[in-house]
């Protein structure tokens, strides 16, 4: 039986779809077989993140009625084995996206597969809702910034309360909480909110956070989640994520202020 | 001398700001999570009622409902204007 991870957070552009690939990636890097489903409708993205948009030929919609096989949707990940993709349809409204089709392909995809990771279209409408309602576990993620922090709440409400575990009275989602695009240096400053404050007002378990950092933009620009880039902050924070996702106890890093060098503020950061 | 005051003002931070916004709102959107969708209507159509016999604000008036392990109790709560 596979884990169901839903990765949702309400407000849009808080990095759903890069942490989404980053984890499913991380996961699959550590030899759990692991599909990443896109739950955006109308507006994919997952592929482009995961670089395989150019072998997109069926998709999740044409699985649920009938047009494809559930393999024949399935994209295989050419840099990491044990990681498939299911991507979005582009064209098909969202209606589409029906309760008992999702419920079928999660039941059949949990045979084979340890994780399977939810790509939540941002929002809080029905494909949200779907790619939720079946989880075990959610990733909400958060930028430290009053609107999304505020729509992660709304998010915890619906967790609670309109998921299949909360419906049938089951344990209820195990909710994490991801902060991403931390900037120690605002922090410091105190112009952005700090790592306890999100804590402290979401009051749910934190499972990683990951800085701003340049490595981001540039994965996505190449089509490679940015976990593959070890070398930076942001691919490190992702790896330590899927650690403690893993149940590992792993120290927090990228947190505190780093003071640049007279060198390096006379040279440049070299690379981030 | 408003520059002065200026410069010796202490200036709040901004983050604090911003958790103490996020405190408040979050708070009340925690206390409406747990509430039927039909609470605002009810709260809005009760005010109507009200105001047909005594002008109160919109603020005056405050619903809420507390669920025990078998029942529910609906309170409401109006603050009417002193008598003139």
């Amino acid at each position: 039986m596979a884990k169901i991870i839903v990765v949702t957070s309400g407000k849009g552009g808080v990095g759903k779809t890069t942490s989404a690939a980053a984890i499913a990636t991380g996961l699959a890097l550590r030899g759990n077989k692991t599909v990443v489903i896109d739950f955006d409708v109308g507006l994919r993205n997952l592929d482009l993140i995961m670089g395989c948009e150019r072998r997109v030929v069926y998709d999740l919609i044409n699985v649920i009625q009938g047009e494809a096989g559930l393999n024949q949707a399935l994209i295989r990940d050419k840099r990491t084995e044990n990681l498939h993709i299911l991507p979005a349809s582009q064209t098909r409204d969202k209606e589409a996206l029906t309760p008992e089709g999702v419920e079928k392909v999660l039941e059949t995809l949990s045979q084979e597969y340890d994780f399977i990771v939810c790509d939540s279209p941002a929002g809080i409408e029905h494909g949200a809702q779907l790619a939720m309602y079946f989880a075990d576990e959610a990733i909400v993620v958060t930028n430290p910034e009053v609107s999304s922090v505020r729509d992660s709440d709304r998010i915890l409400g619906l967790l609670a309360s309109k998921t299949r575990r909360a419906e049938r009275s089951e344990p209820p989602v195990k909710e994490h909480l991801l902060i991403t695009r931390y900037d120690p240096n605002r922090v410091t400053s105190g112009d952005m909110l700090t790592l306890d404050d999100v804590r402290e007002i979401l009051a749910i378990n934190l499972v990683g956070l990951i800085p701003e950092s340049e490595a981001v933009l540039r994965a996505s620009n190449q089509g490679v989640p940015v976990v593959h880039d070890m070398d930076s902050d942001a691919g490190q924070a992702y790896a330590d994520t899927v650690s403690r996702l893993l149940g590992e106890d792993v120290p927090l890093r990228f947190h505190e202020y780093q003071k640049k060098g007279l060198l390096s503020r006379m040279f440049g950061g070299g690379r981030r | 001398m408003k520059l002065l005051e200026f410069l010796k003002r202490e200036r709040k931070k901004s983050a604090s700001v911003a958790k103490e916004r996020l405190q408040i709102i979050v708070a009340h959107q925690r206390g409406q999570r747990d509430q039927p969708d039909y609470m605002p209507m009810l709260e809005k159509e009760l005010l109507e009622v009200i105001r047909r016999y005594v002008q109160v604000d919109q603020d005056a008036i405050n619903i809420s409902l507390d669920r025990d392990n078998d029942c529910s109790v609906l309170e409401l709560n109006v603050t009417l204007p002193r008598d003139e």
